[in-house]
C-alpha cells in the first residue's frame, strides 16, 4: 500500500493561487453544463417538432 | 525533519482544452462538416450542430486517451514534451477521466440526438485511434501510420451517415481518400522529425525501413490517391467542380511527393521539400474537401 503523502499547509501566495484556479475551472464547467442543458433542449424541440409534424 | 510537498494544484482548464488537441480537431470539424455538407438530403441545423459536436468532443476525447497513454513517450520527444501531462501540469488519473468522459458523452449525445448508427461509427473511430492506434500498433510495426490513418478517415463518414442514415459507396471513398492521405502526409513529417521518433523506440517508417524506403512509399501512397480523388466522379457522386480541382490538386500533391521520393537528404540541407509536401498536404485536405462541398452546392442549384 502507498505511503499517504505528506502535506505541509500552503501559505496564503499558495493558497490564493489554488482558490483562482479553482474559480476558473468552475466557471468553464459552469459553462459547458449550461450549454450541454441549452443544446439537449433544443434537440428536443426539434424532435418534437419533426414528430408532430410542426403542428401546434 | 519532515520535507513534505504543498497540496498540487488543480489543473489549468486550458491544459484540460491543449489535451484535446484543437489543431488536429480543427481539420477532423472541417472534414466532418464537409461530409455532412456534401451528402445528400437534408438536417436540421440544431441536428448538424450537435452531429459536428459529438465528432469534434469524440476526437477530442480520443486525443486526451492518446496522451494519457503516451505520456511517457512525449516528455521524450522536443515536440511532445511540453504537453500537458509530460511537462508535469496535470496528473494522469485526471487527463484519462476527462478522455473516457469526452469519449463517452460524445457517443451518447451523438445516438440521443443525431442516430446510433452515426454513433456506433463514432465510438469505432475513438476505439480505433485510443486503443488500435495507440496502444497496439504505433509501438509495434511501421505500418502503424497507414492502418492508424482510419481513424482520421472517419469524420466525413461519421458526417455523411448524420444526414443519410446510411452507408453508400460515396462516404466509403471519403473514408479511403483520406486513408490514403494520411501515410504521405505523416511520413514527410516523420522524415523531419525522425531523431525524435528514433529516441523514443517508436518504429515509425523512417527509423524501421530507412529514409529511402519511406520517401518511395510517399511516392507510391501519393500516386495511387490521384485515381481514388477521382472515383467519386466515376461513380458519379460528385460533378466537374470537385473533379477538376481534384486533378489539379493532386497533379501538384504527385509532383511535390515524387521530389520527395527521388530526393536523398544532406545533413544541414533543412528538408525544405518534404516541409513544404508536409505543409502542403494540409492544405489540399481543406482545398479538396471544400471543392467537394461546393460541387454539391453548385449541383442543388442547378449551376452543373
Amino acid at each position: 500500500m502507498n505511503e499517504p503523502q505528506k502535506l505541509v499547509p500552503m501559505d496564503k501566495e499558495q493558497t490564493e493561487l489554488y482558490r483562482k484556479r479553482q474559480r476558473s475551472r468552475n466557471k468553464v464547467l459552469g459553462i459547458v453544463l449550461l450549454s450541454f442543458a441549452v443544446l439537449f433542449f433544443a434537440i428536443s424541440i426539434v424532435k418534437i417538432t419533426a414528430q408532430t409534424g410542426g403542428a401546434g | 525533519m519532515d520535507t513534505g510537498q504543498t497540496l498540487p494544484l488543480p489543473a489549468d482548464w486550458r491544459d484540460f482544452f491543449a489535451l484535446t488537441k484543437p489543431r488536429v480537431m480543427s481539420l477532423v470539424i472541417f472534414t466532418g462538416l464537409c461530409g455532412l455538407l456534401a451528402a445528400p438530403g437534408s438536417i436540421h441545423p440544431v441536428i448538424a450542430f450537435t452531429a459536428i459536436l459529438c465528432i469534434a468532443v469524440g476526437a477530442g476525447g480520443a486525443a486526451a486517451l492518446n496522451q494519457w497513454w503516451e505520456a511517457d513517450l512525449d516528455a521524450g520527444m522536443k515536440r511532445t514534451a511540453g504537453r500537458p501531462l509530460p511537462a508535469g501540469r496535470m496528473d494522469r488519473t485526471s487527463a484519462r477521466d476527462f478522455g473516457f468522459l469526452l469519449a463517452g458523452g460524445s457517443v451518447f449525445t451523438m445516438g440521443l440526438g443525431v442516430g446510433w448508427l452515426a454513433a456506433s461509427i463514432l465510438a469505432i473511430s475513438i476505439f480505433y485511434y485510443a486503443w488500435i492506434y495507440t496502444v497496439w500498433l504505433k509501438p509495434r510495426t511501421p505500418q502503424n501510420i497507414v492502418i492508424g490513418g482510419g481513424a482520421g478517415a472517419f469524420p466525413p463518414l461519421i458526417g455523411w451517415v448524420a444526414v443519410t442514415g446510411d452507408i453508400t459507396l460515396m462516404p466509403v471513398l471519403l473514408f479511403a481518400i483520406i486513408f490514403m492521405w494520411t501515410p504521405p502526409h505523416f511520413w514527410a513529417l516523420a522524415l523531419f522529425v525522425q531523431t525524435d521518433y528514433a529516441k523514443v523506440g517508436i518504429p515509425m517508417m523512417p527509423v524501421v525501413a530507412g529514409e529511402r524506403s519511406t520517401r518511395r512509399q510517399i511516392a507510391a501512397y501519393a500516386i495511387a490517391l490521384l485515381p481514388l480523388t477521382l472515383a467519386p466522379w466515376w461513380i458519379g457522386g460528385a460533378g466537374a467542380i470537385y473533379s477538376w480541382s481534384a486533378l489539379l490538386l493532386g497533379l501538384v500533391f504527385v509532383a511535390l511527393s515524387l521530389k520527395v521520393g527521388v530526393r536523398r537528404s544532406v545533413p544541414g540541407d533543412g528538408m525544405l521539400p518534404e516541409k513544404r509536401l508536409f505543409g502542403y498536404s494540409i492544405l489540399y485536405l481543406f482545398v479538396l474537401f471544400g471543392m467537394l462541398v461546393a460541387d454539391r452546392l453548385a449541383t442543388v442549384q442547378g449551376w452543373q
